[in-house]
């Protein structure tokens, strides 16, 4: 799960990493009201869109304002714009700070080493993802053992590899050691500040956080749900997960029903390398009960521009009868409207597709036939 | 049991006990954790019918009853030093699974196989560390299991797609995995063994490990290896394929059409930071010499022609 800047912000305040605070507002004069209680002696403050998304400021999602009235101004145009297919809704107002230098600092969790790894980098403020593929040496890693925990060395190693001078490095180590903590603390995939700031007066600052959350954890940090913003997110995969199926929105106009995950990879693969576009990933998950089946038809159709359907059920420990029948009573549940094209194979198949024949429905053996006669339906 | 010496010393955890034919087969005695619960319950009686000998079950506070006549005991200690488990097998719910993990690897079971799905990715690293600084193996989390046709089948897949042969299968999937046997079932190519590694960020057993099993096994001819979306397993895969595998492997890598940070049902299935896109698998692979079809059934026609 992905959250919001000023929610990382906060998580990373609760173990006492300096953020710089702001307000949020939904409306332009909420931003000028929030720029008289920011801007405080600088007399300026910046306006940042909350988007789950990057690239905020070179979309010009993030301003400076000098006033009430500029604060204002530049949250009409910052509200309600379009960032990468994200709606802005929310600003925060900060007040705007005189950075002396820029640093990142971020931990992630890392599948190459099957362990936690921060990554530093004295290149702060900018794309790190560029960072790493341009000049990869300006970045500094180090691996923690997860059963010790990030050590005070590494911290200090990293802070001297930085370049950071001696009466700095303890405010910096701090400060990755509580980031270390945060992330394991709230089961997070990705911590990351940048900038991490060292102000013009030497104070250690985290300017702007991002944090993604592990969806296996949630269960164990209910108070994380609150953190979910419904307008970020897809209805139907909320829909689908809250019952137990994996669904992902995509483009293409061939609705696909599939059992298991990495089959129904294979099955969107199919039908584009057979001339069409899948409309969604779905995984119907282990029983394909009439349940499940109906509630996938109605999570695919929920898609105006769903053409024709493709089911690709393998029948393990599932019967093939059992999923034929469930289809047929989830037709009679749900008004499908467009072709369904079907491939069941597996345990009691003969059965299965005698059943599905009877209701006047083909199916077909193999993968390649069925996305073929997928394609074909959706062009009509 | 005694743990298979190593052979090799190119996988990263070449010391731990192989699990191909030779490991898993007729010396196995298996233990089946959590298993009063309704999936263990009902997979156990598979594995029974399919001839694996099942010798112990393990749910705290149910020890002294049975399930499908096998005993059930608290602790895995007790079930070890009672029946002589040397394979575990985890169908523990997520929250419980990673203890379950442990409570194995520190009754010095050998083998592990964690079925279980929705295990934190931060409660998979520590587990890890501590298996690594181990003797035992362990296989998953959220994989379907493994099998050795004929001999022994330790997981969920359906046994009967299945038939003894000279193709070894490494996947990271399980519904895809028994299309691509059936395929290879139906073109004649039976299989030493089919092992799953699962599809979360962090596993137990690598591609690698695996592959090196494969190669060494005078059984295995071919080799099939079934990737996805998400991570750089299977370019290091292919690194290790070029170096140190002699015979025919097949690939194929599900995902082509998945879109950037988005999660494909596995938790692991993900494209993210530029890293884990299926076109540079294919690539990585077919540069190390392996043929990618270009569906799953595409794998048993690729093998069919190089090993005939």
């Amino acid at each position: 799960m992905n959250i919001h800047e000023y929610q990382a912000a906060e998580l990373l305040a609760n173990y006492g990493i300096p953020v710089n605070a702001g307000i949020v507002v939904s409306d332009p004069s909420g931003a000028s009201r929030a720029f008289e209680r920011v801007a405080g002696a600088a007399g300026r403050v910046v306006l940042k869109a909350q988007v789950h998304s990057g690239g905020r400021g070179k979309a010009g999602g993030i301003k400076l304002a000098g006033s009430p009235h500029d604060a204002q101004a530049a949250a009409e145009q910052i509200l309600g714009m379009d960032i990468r297919g994200h709606t802005v809704r929310k600003l925060l107002v900060a007040p705007a700070v005189e950075i002396g230098r820029e640093y990142y600092l971020g931990i992630i969790l890392d599948r190459e080493k099957r362990g936690i790894t921060l990554m530093a980098s004295a290149e702060g403020g900018v794309d790190i993802e560029e960072v790493a593929r341009n000049t990869p040496e300006r970045i500094i890693k180090v691996t923690a053992d997860p059963l010790l925990g990030l050590l005070d060395y590494q911290a200090r190693s990293i802070a001297f590899s930085l370049g950071i001078e001696p009466p700095l490095v303890g405010g910096f180590t701090s400060i990755a050691k509580a980031l270390y903590a945060a992330f394991v603390g709230s089961d997070a995939t990705l911590a990351e500040i940048n900038p991490l700031v060292l102000t013009k007066d030497d104070r250690w600052l985290a300017l702007d956080s991002k944090m993604s959350l592990d969806d296996s954890a949630l269960p164990r940090h209910k108070d994380f749900e609150r953190l979910r913003d419904l307008d970020e997110e897809n209805a139907t995969e909320l829909r689908a997960k809250a019952n137990g199926i994996s669904f992902v929105k995509l483009d293409g106009n061939i609705g696909c029903v599939v059992n298991g995950a990495g089959l129904a990879m294979a099955t969107m693969d199919a039908v584009k390398l057979y001339g069409g576009e899948p409309a969604n990933f779905l995984d119907v998950g282990g029983g394909a009960s009439v349940e499940q089946v109906t509630l996938a038809l109605e999570l695919v159709l929920a898609d105006p521009g769903v053409r024709a359907i493709l089911f690709n059920i393998f029948g393990g420990i599932t019967r093939c009868d059992i999923v034929a029948k469930g289809i047929i009573e989830a037709r009679k549940r749900v008004d499908v409207g467009v072709p369904m094209v079907i491939r069941l194979v597996g345990t009691n198949q003969d059965e299965g597709r005698r059943i599905l024949g009877d209701a006047g429905l083909s199916s077909f053996e193999t993968m390649r036939d069925a996305a073929r006669a997928a394609v074909e339906a959706a062009r009509g | 049991m005694q743990p298979a010496p190593p052979s090799r010393q190119q996988g990263a955890e070449s010391r731990k006990p192989t699990i191909v034919s030779i490991l898993v087969g007729r010396d196995t005695r298996l233990l089946v954790q959590g298993i009063t619960g309704r999936e263990a319950t009902f997979h156990t009686g598979q594995m029974i019918e399919y001839g694996t000998p099942v010798v112990s079950g393990v749910t705290p506070g149910r020890g002294g009853s049975s399930v499908h006549g096998v005993p059930v005991f608290n602790t895995v200690a007790d079930a070890v030093a009672e029946t002589g488990a040397n394979v575990s097998i985890i169908f523990v719910p997520a929250p419980f699974a990673p203890d379950a993990i442990l409570e194995a690897v520190d009754s010095g079971i050998p083998l592990v196989i964690c079925i279980s799905e929705n295990i934190p990715a931060l409660d998979m690293v520590k587990v890890r560390a501590h298996v690594a600084a181990r003797a035992s193996r362990l296989i998953g989390p959220n994989c379907p299991g493994l099998i050795t046709p004929g001999e022994a089948k330790i997981g969920i897949m359906p046994g009967y797609i299945h038939q003894r042969g000279r193709v070894g299968l490494v996947s990271r999937s399980g519904t895809l995995t028994y299309e691509v046997v059936w395929a290879l079932t139906q073109a004649g190519l039976g299989q030493t063994t089919a092992v799953g590694i699962g599809g979360d960020p962090i596993i137990g057993t690598s591609f690698i490990d695996v592959l090196a099993m494969f190669e060494d096994d005078p059984e295995t001819e071919g080799i099939v290896m079934i990737g996805e979306i998400g991570g750089s397993e299977e370019e290091k895969a292919a690194a290790f394929i070029r170096e140190h595998v002699s015979k025919p492997v097949a690939g194929f890598i599900a995902g082509q059409t998945a879109p950037p940070g988005k999660r494909m049902g596995h938790a692991g299935a993900i494209i993210s930071g530029g890293t884990g896109a299926a076109a540079d698998k294919i690539a990585a692979l077919r540069a190390a010499g392996v043929e990618v079809a270009d569906s799953p059934a595409g794998v048993a026609d690729i093998l069919k022609a190089r090993l005939n």
